[in-house]
């Protein structure tokens, strides 16, 4: 990946990234020309429209963006600069825009915006940056110019329906495995596979099996203890990630939440609970789900907090002794202003917590992680872009450190991941936990048998 | 003198409130119709009480995050944008034409209090224009067309003032003012002061999503 790429028999200047240098080495004028028409006229409506002719140009939306904070209050990356440096050029220009061009939107779209919304927020008008820059993606998309590493975890998607190349069998191995390592402690412990008539299906993305397995280990205690009636798949579908939403794939989209949903239905299961992570619930919750028509999902879909909250109420799960460290909570862009589980997720933690130290903003008002939105998942050529793009985190977690937080919780991969590397970096100094680890750590369990 | 006021204050005052309307009304429609033909899932989205809720939240000051956060720019564009709008309608000079021309008349404020108000409307342009000059997030997302917009607001206030008080060449400035009152209701449904009618629509769209499918407040 440090090699600078060849191009045309050239060695081209600081490649970062294969995918934008190489795809758009390929590229011609008309080519890029017919292809951003395409999707302005043909895909668009009278949202884009609406939204570029509306915008006063006031700049209001700057503070809303962990990018433009971080970066100084440098107007490049406040959310209507990105655009002006994307859609606006290219809605001007009518598309005739030159492969540099190309290289540098690929750039902003996907390594400088996470698509977290909170710039919507921000906005007087209420105008979906985050979607305007979602249009730039497909743009890129269908001129085949995607980050290579994202790139590939569409390809991933295509090929085995999980965005890890994790092939057939290897799936359901894993599940016999972790159940095998949990039967150590809980000697009755099952992962009933291919259930039919289960309540639940429970899904996970594929990081989870691939290098976080112990986290399924986690998850079938918790279900096990609480006696609920669950499943999961054996075949393909098992998977709810989404990566290809992210690339502006949209029929990958299409095909992936298809077969998710497919398989819950074949497993006649009365809902999904899916496991902590946010951007699948996007997926399942409002992208894939109206990409095949679907209003809201053909099947209640429960987010892990959800499930918890339930669990945790419903005395399902007893607390034998509370977790002691103080922790602060983050709020995931993609469940708390995608999806409303900020006081859910603040019952969870009180209940398991003894005590919780809010980090402000917090809620709906939170600061991204700098990850999400496909970000990371651009891989380690743009890794100090997510670092230097959100020092205002490091300095939000310093302050709830300061407070007396020990321990952040982070329910939510993409986050996890993010905020593992804003703590080592900025040497913050706290543990990042889901919630299903402190669940798993101090909940009674029934039935284990001591070490 | 007299047939040149007698013209712009006539029939060309037709046209411009015949291009207001009839831009207006064809802008909105057009929206709709394009929405219908492309993108009809915003009709399910769409919600009374959510639209509501996110409209009167950022039609208060202070009702927002971002309002609040900009506690000099709030004051200034809520008297700005009131006065803009309850100018215009409620001057007593206004009414007495509409009177004289179509029998109709409603409340008109005392004069003291409409040129006030006018004033109020010329600083808060001269504030946009700095903050446009001198903010970076604003000035690295502004070209021409902003300026000349700004002018077309300020254009009938400036005019109307000095022509209400007759300081130079007041028949001039009369006239002026009638123009520059035509123009500005022409802008409107054809450039960005378009905002007037489509940030309901806008406001409506994203309270509507955050409320009734995000549970989240998108103030």
């Amino acid at each position: 990946m440090a090699e600078p790429a060849e191009v045309n028999g050239e060695k081209s200047k600081t490649a970062l990234d294969d995918g934008i240098e190489i795809g758009a080495a390929r590229l011609t004028p008309e080519k890029i020309e017919k292809v951003i028409n395409s999707v302005i006229k043909g895909e668009t409506g009278a949202r884009l429209k609406t939204y570029v002719e509306t915008c006063i140009h006031c700049g209001l939306c700057s503070e809303a963006c962990h990018y433009y904070l971080s970066h100084d209050n440098d107007p490049k990356f406040a959310p209507v600069g990105k655009v002006k440096q994307t859609m606006w050029e290219m809605l001007n220009k009518k598309g005739r825009v030159d492969q540099e061009f190309i290289k540098r939107a690929a750039e902003i779209a996907h390594t400088e915006c996470n698509l977290c919304k909170r710039c919507a927020q921000y906005c007087p008008f209420g105008i979906d940056i985050a979607y305007i820059i979602s249009v730039v993606r497909r743009i890129i998309h269908r001129l085949g110019v995607t980050p290579l590493y994202l790139q590939d975890t569409a390809h991933s998607h295509s090929v085995h329906m999980n965005q890890m190349w994790v092939k057939g069998d290897e799936w359901p191995d894993t599940l016999q495995w972790q159940e095998e390592e949990a039967q150590a402690e809980i000697p009755t412990l099952r992962i009933p596979l291919e259930k039919e008539g289960a309540d639940i299906m429970y899904s996970v993305i594929a990081p989870e099996p691939k290098f976080q397995a112990q986290l399924i280990y986690q998850a079938a205690v918790i279900m096990d203890a609480a006696g609920v009636s669950w499943t999961m798949p054996a075949t393909i579908g098992w998977d709810n990630s989404d990566m290809a939403m992210f690339t502006g794939d949209n029929e990958l989209m299409g095909r992936l939440k298809r077969t998710h949903f497919e398989t819950a239905f074949r497993l006649k299961v009365k809902k999904i609970v899916m496991g902590e992570c946010g951007h699948a619930f996007r997926s399942v919750y409002d992208m894939g789900n109206r990409w095949l028509g679907w209003k809201m999902p053909p099947l209640p879909i429960v987010h892990a907090i959800e499930f918890y909250y339930d669990l945790l109420k419903e005395g399902k799960i007893k607390i034998t002794k509370k977790y002691d460290k103080p922790v602060t909570l983050h709020d995931p862009c993609n469940v708390v202003r995608g999806g409303g589980l900020h006081e859910m997720a603040r019952y969870v933690a009180a209940a398991v917590c003894e005590e919780v130290v809010e980090m402000t903003p917090n809620r709906e008002h939170n600061y991204c992680c700098c990850a999400g939105g496909g970000v990371i998942n651009c891989g380690p050529p743009y890794k100090m872009k997510r670092i230097n793009g959100n020092r205002v985190k490091a300095e939000q977690l310093f302050a709830a450190k300061a407070r007396g937080a020990k321990v952040l919780i982070a329910p939510c991969h993409n986050c996890h991941s993010g905020l593992h590397d804003i703590v080592h970096h900025y040497d913050i100094g706290l543990d990042i936990k889901f919630f299903g680890d402190l669940i798993y750590e101090c909940m009674e369990k029934p039935e284990a048998v001591e070490a | 003198m007299h047939e040149i006021y007698n013209f712009v204050s006539g029939p060309l005052t037709w046209v411009a409130f015949i291009l207001f309307f009839g831009g207006c009304l064809y802008r909105v429609t057009r929206l709709i119709r394009l929405v219908k033909l492309k993108e009809p899932f915003i009709f399910t989205y769409m919600s009374w009480y959510y639209s509501l809720r996110s409209i009167l939240h950022w039609l208060t000051p202070f009702g927002t995050e971002n309002w609040r956060r900009h506690p000099v720019l709030t004051i200034v564009t809520f008297t700005f944008h009131i006065c803009v709008v309850a100018t215009p309608v409620f001057l007593l000079s206004h009414i007495i034409l509409w009177e004289e021309s179509l029998n109709i008349s409603w409340w008109s404020l005392p004069d003291g209090l409409a040129d006030v108000m006018t004033v109020l409307v010329i600083a808060g342009c001269i504030f946009f224009l700095v903050r446009r000059l001198k903010l970076p997030e604003v000035k690295y997302v502004t070209s021409t067309s902003d300026f000349v917009i700004l002018s077309i607001v300020a254009a009938p206030f400036v005019t109307g003032f000095l022509a209400y008080h007759q300081w130079f060449a007041y028949p001039v400035m009369m006239v002026l003012h009638v123009i520059a009152g035509q123009v500005m209701l022409v802008a409107i449904p054809f450039t960005r002061l378009s905002h007037m009618i489509f940030s309901v629509f806008t406001r409506a769209y994203m309270g509507s999503e955050f409320g009734k499918v995000r549970h989240a407040r998108d103030w």
